[in-house]
């Protein structure tokens, strides 16, 4: 499901189902160190159902997290929903949606990204250290720590991990996402509790890296690795008793098409400010619900307890009944997903496309592109389309990621006459009967690719054709199906403009690289580009290279400012709006944070509680 | 009986006529070019037509309250203070965008910058009376058009395949078997797939209408092969051929008129259908495209939860169905009931 990219978290995906982040879940953390809890008392092991009223006690020497934040009372199911069933429980093979969701929620990563901070903070690794030449990192693991079968935790399952997403013949997406340079990282073992990464070159924002990369059992995967057959196990199938993480939850239960029940991991190693275990849930559910409005009127129904990614026009419609149905609502402004239109500025000689090939004329003049920008009412837009929950955009930096944001980029109000200047200015006339022509004199028609299943981007688009025949131009929407868009914008080449979303999974600019670099994986304009055709764009690749390797936040800030002052200048893609992030909660579940990143809501599902606890029916 | 029949026939043959001069004089009639967008009047609810202001103060011609907007979401209150007066036959420079023919001569309207929605307005804020009766034009016409090919070729096919029957009539109805098991849906999926993308809209009209009236001309050429089939036994018939008539001279003047009945009661069955065909197919998207309006994309907006929630008026084509159907059924009731008796 669309172009992974080269670079962690960059698995920027496009889409209806647009946005991925593949995140594990993360709390607030207090320190780097997160001290030993001596406490004597006897670890329940609890098998699945029976919940005793007792609070669980964390043994001596574990080395368990402490979070902050609200404490809660044990107990109780969350439900929630999916758009799809997840394709498989595999950390090595899971590339969609739906399993990620699952996955971060039963497994855990070294260095985790706080998604209320956007910053790296401690996980499995309690603390760590960098060489000076910033390519070492020597981590040390919390000791004592479990897996959710009861195994110990140690090194070897490290390194054991990162084998295996290392492993060329695995073939793990993730394998791209661990390599800097080009060159995969290296991992060796100190002692039980310590291992050291060498980077084949110094890397801005490096513990960053670790970030959802999850930790295998190897006592679970050893025997399927050594024979091959990694990449085979823990699918849908799979007796749940034969999975283990160091997640929060583990799985209980998954009914093909219906629902997935997850139960409480009861030896995770985070705990509350006043030492109880975490999570406080007992049980999570995700149950299988393949449209948005659905969602809707499962959630006013009460049938789930928390709904993230609203739309604008949902939001409004479960807003009236706020007080009534008793749940609260979240507009969390800006998230991180951008939307778009692009025109086809692919090389085309030796394809069959002539029309297109004729028509690249005009789209490969910059002051085309940039009346079409000017033309472009995103007011309208974030008010007709959103109804005023989204930003109007000028450049691929959303107002929600504000450590990035270039805030000098001029946002020009919609104005038809600078558009016709421009044109005109390019060689563009208008006829007598108000048709723009080009300099040869074809009038000037095109089409825009938009998807019957994303509404929104269907009336963006309609949006734009009205504003574009203000300027003479007759623009078609051409509605087609979501895979056959993906299918002509990534290699047929066989589209004149589309209209898209991408969304980044971190705020960092790193993830970008493949998207504004020519020879891009997601270098959506021109993906037959290898090297840069302009001089802009030239810049863009050297300016993101650069940064890469700069270790200073201001140094790399000051280069991809310039990256964001060339793209909205140049325009090879012209940015609408970004939508605001929308999200439900029951009043019973508390300890909510809700993110700008995904997950919004699970994304610290160890700290969700109820507030009302019922008892359990048996 | 046979009276109340044929007024029947008359009555509501004289309706469709009305609703079909109506979408055709869209262009005096609507008060507005069907897409013009006004993007502060999203959503807004059909305007009230009254007599009385506020103060208590009768009006000869009637007027409207213009909307404002009240609280974030998309909610208009009547601004009381300012009263727009209807004026009938008015002429006014409107934006228009070249896209319709802008008739200049309008059967009603209001001043500028004032506005009246009688029928309230979409989610780009367009008049949603100027887009039932320009959408009219589109989805009225392509089941009339569609079912006249479809009967044509019935007539045609049916007449020829009963009047020769052996090897001829096989073939016709084998054929016909084929064509009725084609689901059409998906077959206009599939030429949609193999044609360039940017169809403009009157091609897209065209092809709609030749897909659905060219899959849907069996089930009438069989009924009208078995009228055939009875007709050419009759004594009259023999007796032209006996002088030398020609067989399509038979088939013209002494064979199909038989059959008249049946495709006139076929054809008032078949338009329904085909108006469906098209308002299905814009529905999905893949009809008649925006910005043009037709009975079919003016519904897509209630796939939306919220709209179909919200705001009753964008279902108006959907309201205007129901009375259009009737009558067509009700004309194919009537017919079957006068012509089937006549004929027997």
């Amino acid at each position: 499901m669309g172009f992974p990219t080269r670079f962690k978290r960059g698995s920027a995906t496009l889409g209806a189902e647009v946005l991925s982040r593949d995140t594990t879940v993360s709390t607030r953390a207090t320190g780097q160190h997160a001290a030993a809890v001596l406490f004597f008392c006897a670890i329940f092991v609890f098998s699945t159902g029976i919940v005793p009223c007792v609070a669980q006690m964390v043994p001596a020497g574990e080395e368990v997290l402490i979070t902050q934040g609200e404490i809660g009372k044990r107990g109780g199911r969350l439900v929630t929903s999916l758009r799809a069933d997840p394709k498989t429980l595999n950390p090595v093979t899971v590339v969609d949606l739906p399993s990620k969701e699952v996955l971060g929620l039963l497994f855990a990563d070294l260095i985790h990204i706080n998604l209320s901070t956007q910053r790296s903070e401690p996980a499995l690794a309690k603390s760590w250290k960098v060489s000076p030449d910033g390519r070492r990192y020597t981590l040390e693991l919390r000791r004592n720590i479990l897996f959710s079968d009861g195994v110990p935790f140690d090194a070897d399952d490290v390194v054991f991990s990162f084998k295996v997403y290392l492993d060329e013949n695995v073939h793990s997406p993730q394998r791209d996402l661990l390599k800097i340079g080009g060159k995969p990282l290296q991992v060796q073992k100190i002692d039980s509790h310590r291992v050291v990464f060498d980077l084949p070159e110094p890397y801005a924002a490096a513990e960053r890296i670790f970030d959802s990369v999850r930790i295998l059992p190897r006592h679970l995967l050893q025997q399927a690795y050594e024979t091959g057959k990694i990449s085979q196990v823990w699918n849908l199938t799979t007796n749940p008793k034969e999975i283990a993480g160091l997640g929060p939850f583990r799985i209980k239960q998954y009914t093909a098409g219906q629902q997935i029940v997850l139960e409480r991991n009861p030896f995770y190693w985070k705990v509350d400010a006043q030492r109880n275990r975490l999570p406080y849930l007992d049980e999570l559910t995700f149950i299988i619900v393949p449209t948005q409005d659905t969602e809707i009127i499962r959630f006013q129904a009460g049938d789930l307890d928390i709904l993230d990614n609203i739309s604008a026009e949902n939001y409004g419609l479960l807003e009236k009944e706020q007080e009534a149905r008793r749940y609260r609502l979240y507009d969390l402004g800006a998230g991180f997903q951008y939307e778009f239109v692009f025109f086809n500025l692919n090389d085309l000689s030796g394809k069959q496309l002539p029309e297109i090939n004729r028509k690249q004329q005009w789209f490969r003049r910059e002051e085309f592109r940039q009346a079409i920008s000017a033309a472009i009412d995103r007011e309208a837009i974030a008010r007709l389309v959103y109804h005023g929950r989204a930003t109007p955009l000028w450049g691929q930096v959303t107002p929600g990621n504000y450590h990035w944001i270039n805030s000098s980029i001029p946002h020009p109000a919609k104005s038809i006459e600078s558009a016709a200047a421009l044109l005109s200015s390019a060689g563009f006339k208008r006829r007598p009967d108000g048709r723009l022509i080009d300099p040869h004199g074809e009038p000037v028609e095109f089409s825009i690719l938009t998807s019957p299943s994303n509404m929104q981007r269907t009336r963006m688009a309609t949006i734009i054709q009205d504003d574009l025949n203000q300027l003479g131009m007759n623009v078609q929407l051409v509605p087609l199906e979501f895979g056959s868009i993906l299918a002509r914008v990534s290699d047929s080449f066989d589209y004149e403009a589309s209209v898209l979303g991408l969304a980044s999974g971190d705020p960092d600019p790193n993830p970008e690289i493949g998207i504004w670099t020519s020879g891009g994986s997601t270098h959506l304009w021109a993906k037959s580009e290898p090297r840069p055709l302009t001089e802009w764009q030239a810049e863009i690749d050297r300016l993101m290279q650069q940064q890469t390797t700069l270790l200073d936040y201001r140094k790399r800030k000051q280069a991809y400012d310039r990256v964001q002052q060339l793209i909205s200048q140049h325009l090879p893609v012209i940015f609408l709006v970004s939508p605001n992030v929308l999200a439900g909660v029951k009043d019973s579940v508390a300890g909510v944070h809700p993110a700008v990143m995904r997950p919004h809501l699970l994304w610290n599902a160890e700290q969700l509680f109820l507030r009302s606890v019922e008892p359990k029916t048996k | 009986m046979m009276v109340a029949g044929a007024r029947k026939i008359w009555l509501s043959a004289a309706a469709l006529v009305l609703v079909h001069i109506a979408v055709l004089s869209a262009g005096f009639l609507a008060p507005y070019d069907p897409v013009v967008q006004n993007r502060n009047l999203p959503f807004a609810p059909p305007m009230h037509l009254h007599f009385v202001d506020s103060a208590g103060k009768f009006h000869v011609r009637p007027f409207v309250y213009p909307w404002q907007p009240s609280g974030d979401h998309l909610q208009y209150q009547e601004d009381r203070n300012r009263i727009w007066e209807i004026r009938f036959l008015v002429r006014q420079e409107q934006p228009g965008n070249g896209t319709t023919h802008n008739a200049s001569l309008r059967l009603f309207g209001v001043d500028a910058p004032g506005y009246v929605f009688l029928v309230g307005t979409d989610d780009y804020g367009r008049d949603q009376l100027s887009r039932l009766l320009y959408g009219g034009q589109i989805s009225l016409f392509a089941g009339l058009l569609g079912a006249a090919l479809s009967l044509s070729l019935a007539l045609f096919l049916g007449g020829v395949a009963g009047y020769f029957g052996s090897w001829v009539d096989d073939v016709i109805m084998r054929g016909a078997e084929v064509f009725m098991a084609l689901p059409w849906i998906y077959l206009l999926l599939a030429v949609r797939a193999f044609l360039p993308l940017h169809l403009g809209a009157r091609q897209t009209f065209f092809l709609l209408i030749g897909i659905v009236g060219l899959t849907g001309w069996a089930r009438p050429s069989r009924l009208i092969r078995g009228v055939v089939l009875s007709a050419k036994q009759r004594d009259y018939v023999r007796a032209a051929r006996g002088f030398g008539a020609s067989w399509s001279y038979i088939l013209r003047r002494h064979v199909l008129p038989e059959a008249s009945s049946v495709a006139l009661t076929q054809g008032a069955l078949l338009v329904p259908q085909y108006i469906l065909a098209e308002i299905t197919m814009s529905f999905l998207g893949l009809g008649i495209g925006e910005p043009l309006p037709s009975w079919g994309n003016m519904l897509a907006a209630l796939q939306r939860y919220y709209v179909l929630n919200s705001y009753w008026w964008i279902a108006i084509s959907g309201f205007a169905l129901v009375p259009v159907f009737l009558l067509y059924y009700g004309l194919s009731d009537a017919l079957q009931a006068r012509l089937g008796n006549a004929g027997s």
